[in-house]
Order: C-alpha cells, then sequence, then structure tokens
C-alpha cells in the first residue's frame, strides 16, 4: 500500500484509495439530494423550509469519515449534508423534507428538524448557536459515562454572532471535553455579509480567546479536511479537551431554497463564479482522475447510480403517507422511561 | 414522624437521588458552595464525584442546554437557577430545545431534565431579585411546571421529575426554605398532575400556589373566626393542572378565589380561572371568579412599598370576604 501511494499528487498521500472514495460518493449523494430538493422546490413539491447544502460537502464528508456510529453530532438549519455523510437513510430524509408519517421525524420536523438517533444524530435544531451547548453536555455525558465517544458540533460563521458561542466554548476547555467545534464559515449569516457581523473575522481567534485550540483550513478541500479532522479526532480521543475547527467555504445556492441569493444584490455574480471554480466535488474528482484511483467514466458511473437511489428515495418520499392529525398528542410527552 | 424543614427536605431528595443512580447529577451555580443556593445542595460535592456535582459559570445559557445534551446523551440533570431572574438567559435550550426535542423529532428522543429555579425575594431585593416567572413557563407546551409548598411534597416531587423522562420546570420560593414538616425518611415521590386539598370547607375555594399556600391557610383560619368556611386547594403541578380538583371543589363552594406569586396579567391565576369558565359540570357560580396576584409592576425595592407589593394572607381574606356577603 505504502508503494502504490508514493506516486500520489500532493494532498493525496497518506489517504487510501477506498477512503477517497467514499468521501467522494459521501459528496455526491449529499449534492444529488440537494439538487432533487431544489428541483423539488420549484416544482412545488416541498413545502418547507430547505437551507441547502452544496458547495459546503467537503466538510461534512471529511468530518465523518473520521467518526464512529456511536459519536454524537449536531447540526443547525443546514443539516441535510451532516445527516448524510453521518450514514444518516436518503428514504427517511426525502420523506421528511416531504413532511411525510414515513419521514426521519415523522413529518413534524421538516428539513431544518432531523434525527437519527440510532446513527448518533440526535437531532438538528433550527436556532442559530442552538445545538453547540447541547453538543457541550453530550460531551460531558461521556466523559461523566467514562467512555470514549465523542461530540461534534456543526455551525456556520453566523454563530459566532450569539453569546452563547462564546460560552459553550469556555465551557468545553474548562471542562477539557471530548467535542470538536466545526465552523462551516461561508461568508454569510443569513443574507448578511461577516464583514457587517463580525468587528473582526478571525473566528479562530475568538476560539483560542476561549481556551480551546483551533485552526482554520480549506474546507472545500475533502481530502485536506479529513486528514486535518483524523489528527484532532485521535487527539480529543486521547483525553486531551476540544477542538476548533474553521472550514473556509461558501454556498452554492441562497440562505435558503434554490435560489442563489445574487438578484437582490446580496452577493456578486463574481464572487459566486470564483466560488463555483473551487467546488469541492471538481476538486476530488480531479484528484481522484489524476492519481488514477478511478476514471472518468467510472466516476460517472459512481454517479449515475447515487442519482438512481435518490431518485428512487424521492419517489418513495412523495408517495409517503401524510401524519393524521389524530396522532398528534402521542409525541408531547415521552413515556416514563425514556427510550435509548 | 419526622420532622425535617423544606430545605432539609430538598436536600435530602438530592442526596437520595444520587446515591442511588449514577445518572443523577446537579449542575449550576453554587451547587459546591456552603450556603449558596440557600444550603439546599449542601454536602452534594463531599459525597459525590465532581463530575455529578457541578458549580457552574454565570452561563445560564450554555449551562442549561449543556444540561440538555447531556440529558438526551443518557444523563439525568437537575440544573439549577438560584434566582428565576436568572433563567431568563435559559429561555432558548429550555423553550426551544428541550420542549420541542421529543415532538418535533416524532418522538425519538425524550429530555429527561429538570430544570430547577428558585423565586427568591423580598429583602429590598428589587426588579430583578425576585421574579415569580413560573407562568411563562407553563405557557410552553413539552414543559411541565411543578411549585411543591410543603417538604413533604418537596422531596417526593424533585423525585418525580427526576424521572419523569420529560423537561420540568421544578419552581421553589426560600419564604418556603425554613418550614417544617413530616418528610419520611424513605425514598418517596410525589405524582406530577396532582393536587392536594389543603383544608376542607363548604363557602369558597382559595386556590392557591406554592408559598401562598402557607397564607392560604392562615388566611382561612382568619375567615373561620368570621363564619366563612374556606376551602383551600395547592395544585402542586401547575401544568399539567389537577383541573378536576377544581373544578369539584368549586362546584360545590359555588365561589373561587385564586391566589398566585406572579403577575396578573396573563398569569397562572388567569389560566386557572379561564378552566373554570370554560367548565360546563358547574352549574352554579355564586360569586365572580377572583385573582389576587402581582399588581403588574415590576418589584420595588424599598420595604414602604414591598409590604403592598407581596400578597399576604390579610389580602387574601379581605378578597375571600368580598365574595362571600
Amino acid at each position: 500500500m505504502k508503494k502504490a501511494e508514493a506516486h500520489l499528487p500532493k494532498g493525496l498521500e497518506g489517504v487510501a484509495r477506498d477512503s477517497v472514495m467514499r468521501l467522494h460518493q459521501s459528496m455526491v449523494t449529499i449534492r444529488t439530494v440537494e439538487n432533487t430538493v431544489a428541483e423539488s422546490i420549484t416544482k412545488k413539491e416541498i413545502g418547507c423550509p430547505c437551507h441547502l447544502y452544496s458547495g459546503e460537502e467537503a466538510i461534512a464528508a471529511g468530518i465523518c469519515a473520521n467518526l464512529r456510529k456511536d459519536d454524537w453530532i449536531y447540526s443547525s438549519h443546514r443539516s441535510h449534508g451532516h445527516y448524510i455523510a453521518k450514514g444518516g437513510s436518503i428514504d427517511e430524509l426525502m420523506a421528511e423534507v416531504y413532511c411525510r408519517q414515513t419521514g426521519a421525524s415523522k413529518g413534524r420536523g421538516g428539513s431544518m428538524h432531523l434525527s437519527s438517533p440510532e446513527i448518533g444524530f440526535p437531532g438538528s435544531s433550527a436556532i442559530v448557536s442552538g445545538t453547540i451547548s447541547l453538543a457541550v453536555g453530550s460531551a460531558l455525558a461521556f466523559k461523566i459515562m467514562k467512555t470514549d465517544r465523542m461530540a461534534v458540533s456543526f455551525f456556520g460563521d453566523g454563530a459566532a454572532d450569539e453569546g452563547v458561542f462564546y460560552e459553550s466554548l469556555n465551557l468545553a476547555a474548562l471542562y477539557k471535553l471530548p467535542i470538536l467545534f466545526v465552523c462551516e464559515n461561508n461568508l454569510y449569516s443569513t443574507h448578511l455579509r461577516i464583514t457587517k457581523c463580525l468587528a473582526d473575522q478571525d473566528i479562530v481567534k475568538k476560539a483560542r480567546a476561549m481556551g480551546v485550540r483551533g485552526t482554520s483550513i480549506d474546507g472545500n478541500d475533502a481530502i485536506g479536511v479529513f486528514k486535518v479532522a483524523k489528527r484532532l479526532v485521535e487527539r480529543i480521543r486521547g483525553g486531551r479537551g476540544p477542538e476548533f475547527l474553521e472550514c473556509m467555504t461558501y454556498r452554492h445556492r441562497g440562505h435558503v431554497g434554490p435560489n442563489y441569493d445574487i438578484d437582490k444584490g446580496l452577493r456578486s455574480k463574481e464572487e459566486l463564479k470564483g466560488w463555483m471554480k473551487k467546488d469541492p466535488i471538481d476538486l476530488i474528482e480531479r484528484k481522484i482522475i489524476a492519481s488514477k484511483l478511478a476514471t472518468r467514466r467510472e466516476l460517472d458511473a459512481i454517479i449515475a447510480e447515487i442519482d438512481g437511489r435518490v431518485k428512487a428515495a424521492q419517489k418513495k418520499g412523495l408517495s409517503g403517507k401524510w401524519p393524521s392529525c389524530g396522532s398528534d398528542s402521542a409525541f408531547v410527552e415521552a413515556s416514563w422511561r425514556c427510550k435509548r | 414522624m419526622r420532622k425535617l424543614t423544606y430545605v432539609e427536605a430538598l436536600n435530602e431528595a438530592l442526596h437520595q437521588l444520587m446515591e442511588a443512580d449514577d445518572s443523577v447529577m446537579v449542575m449550576g451555580q453554587g451547587v459546591t458552595s456552603p450556603w449558596y443556593v440557600g444550603n439546599s445542595c449542601i454536602n452534594l460535592i463531599d459525597r459525590f464525584t465532581p463530575s455529578r456535582v457541578i458549580d457552574t459559570p454565570v452561563s445560564e445559557n450554555a449551562v442549561t442546554g449543556a444540561a440538555v445534551g447531556a440529558a438526551l446523551a443518557g444523563m439525568r440533570p437537575i440544573v439549577v437557577h438560584p434566582r428565576l431572574d436568572f433563567m431568563h438567559y435559559a429561555m432558548d435550550p429550555i423553550a426551544n430545545q428541550a420542549a420541542n426535542w421529543y415532538y418535533m423529532f416524532g418522538g425519538k428522543l425524550s429530555v429527561p431534565i429538570t430544570i430547577w429555579g428558585i423565586i427568591n425575594r423580598g429583602g429590598e431585593q428589587g426588579a430583578q431579585h425576585s421574579q415569580a416567572t413560573h407562568a411563562m413557563y407553563a405557557h410552553i407546551p413539552g414543559i411541565k411546571v411543578v411549585m411543591p409548598s410543603t417538604p413533604f411534597d418537596v422531596k417526593g416531587l424533585m423525585r418525580s421529575c427526576v424521572y419523569d423522562g420529560n423537561p420540568v420546570v421544578f419552581i421553589d420560593d426560600r419564604w418556603l426554605y425554613r418550614m417544617e414538616g413530616d418528610v419520611p425518611e424513605k425514598r418517596y415521590s410525589v405524582q406530577i398532575g396532582k393536587g392536594k386539598i389543603r383544608r376542607k370547607g363548604k363557602d369558597l375555594t382559595i386556590v392557591a400556589t406554592s408559598y401562598l399556600v402557607h397564607e392560604a391557610l392562615a388566611a382561612a383560619e382568619e375567615l373561620a373566626k368570621k363564619g366563612i368556611s374556606a376551602e383551600v386547594l395547592d395544585p402542586l403541578t401547575l401544568k399539567p393542572l389537577d383541573e378536576e380538583l377544581i373544578v369539584k371543589s368549586v362546584g360545590k363552594t359555588g365561589r373561587l378565589l385564586v391566589v398566585d406569586g406572579g403577575w396578573t396579567s396573563f398569569g397562572a391565576a388567569a389560566e386557572i380561572m379561564a378552566r373554570l369558565a370554560e367548565n360546563e359540570e358547574i352549574l352554579e357560580i355564586k360569586a365572580p371568579l377572583k385573582r389576587l396576584a402581582l399588581p403588574d409592576s415590576p418589584a420595588p425595592a424599598s420595604r414602604t412599598l414591598e409590604k403592598n407589593y407581596f400578597k399576604r394572607a390579610e389580602d387574601i381574606v379581605r378578597e375571600a370576604a368580598k365574595l362571600v356577603r
């Protein structure tokens, strides 16, 4: 294996073929789902607000590839990517964006509220910064229970606008908790550019000020994210306390829905074009082909297969039963002993 | 039976819960302090591992959120806020996260958390160290609210909250802490959602919450001297409310006075009156439904103003007497 990897282009070294191909597969699955959702919104098949992850796939894929099933990740309103990368069912995701009984949250959550505890995805919440402290608490529980499980908190740059972000980082550092904070810096907090939100846009500096080790990387380079995350996860599992990873990226589509937020002058066409050239899937495919891990034709076959799977999930989702009104009170109160 | 003060009973509940179950933890401001949180957490840190008795920084939002996250991951945390005023900072993890989690994700994970907030008023502490905000929490679907008023009930209800499996806001009042009462040594539960008749009567029903149960009992004593027989009810749980208990009593007496330590408008008293107003079983109401709660103004500091602001037995006697003429 070592010998075979010796000639790989820079950036692939040390990463096995299987890992690279899995990253690619994960990213393409996310992109295909998001494109399918976007089309479905345009066709008015989807009613709930969807915050699409297109353009940021390398981050979820690169981080989650280093996690175990029993590690917990928390996510935000933009959660499809994290859910898929962690191993969530695409059938249930599609059914949930259609708000059906067959969905991941039985049609009670919609796109912003996905849950799949069995794969380590307790839930995604639509309040900016709202799950950071929850992730800290789960990490605290893992530590108290003397397990070697860890938590990951995914959030955007907008989270740094909230006070609880700082409180949560401080607690994690103070109690030396097994948690990785992943800031997906896509430069926009809803419609507002980061320069209009943060007087000092160096988010890693803020993390360090709270006592958390932090670093900033290219969030569009899946292999790079994978390698850094691997190192950080090892450190965290080794009991060395929290880590903060800022991944610089860009969401292709607008804050919410299928559009691009350039129509109202929120973002410039040039900026979008520039980032499209750094598309994370293009990037990994170029590396795969250049290093002869797979041919273009082989990649196209993989993409076609994923496309078929997502189309099938979409069809299944759309034909799923709607929740019936009579069944609603059952979810308000948990049973005396909670299920877990 | 053995007598304990309210705070001793509460402290005993915490000790017994923690010694029997490794998943129970207490976190919040002052839980390792020998005098903070009114001695309620005394000696916990001496008996249990520090990771389960966490004296936290004043980060109410993140600390409460962390308790929610710990609950999701398998712990049964009790997170304490030494004053309800400080708990406003924790509204997001309570109202957005804990309250919604079970419903919002189709019943996949519940949040077995006890959010303990203390009413601590009087003594010229002013508007930000006096609030009784129980009604705000009772308004939120997915949150239960209990307000134990006796040493017996505080011990049993704390246990019920920890094992309820849902987020419960547990609210006590520092004015109750020194009260004595019978408390069994063994572990026991007091059922959430069940109120108690504290005194039987036939002329009017007084529903009082938390500390005011005791003022209402003192008032009933005075009223008896005037020939008025008052029945005193203690809901113990604000949500879900023991509506049956109240309806039955008012059905008998035909008169209702609700006494609550929160503000008047849109408060707990308003909800209790509304339940009665909507009820179709009660055929005869002999007087208008009445409430006695705090004026719609912030708590004052000066003792001369405080005296008028917080309600006492004499106020209850006055209002009750007006209903029974």
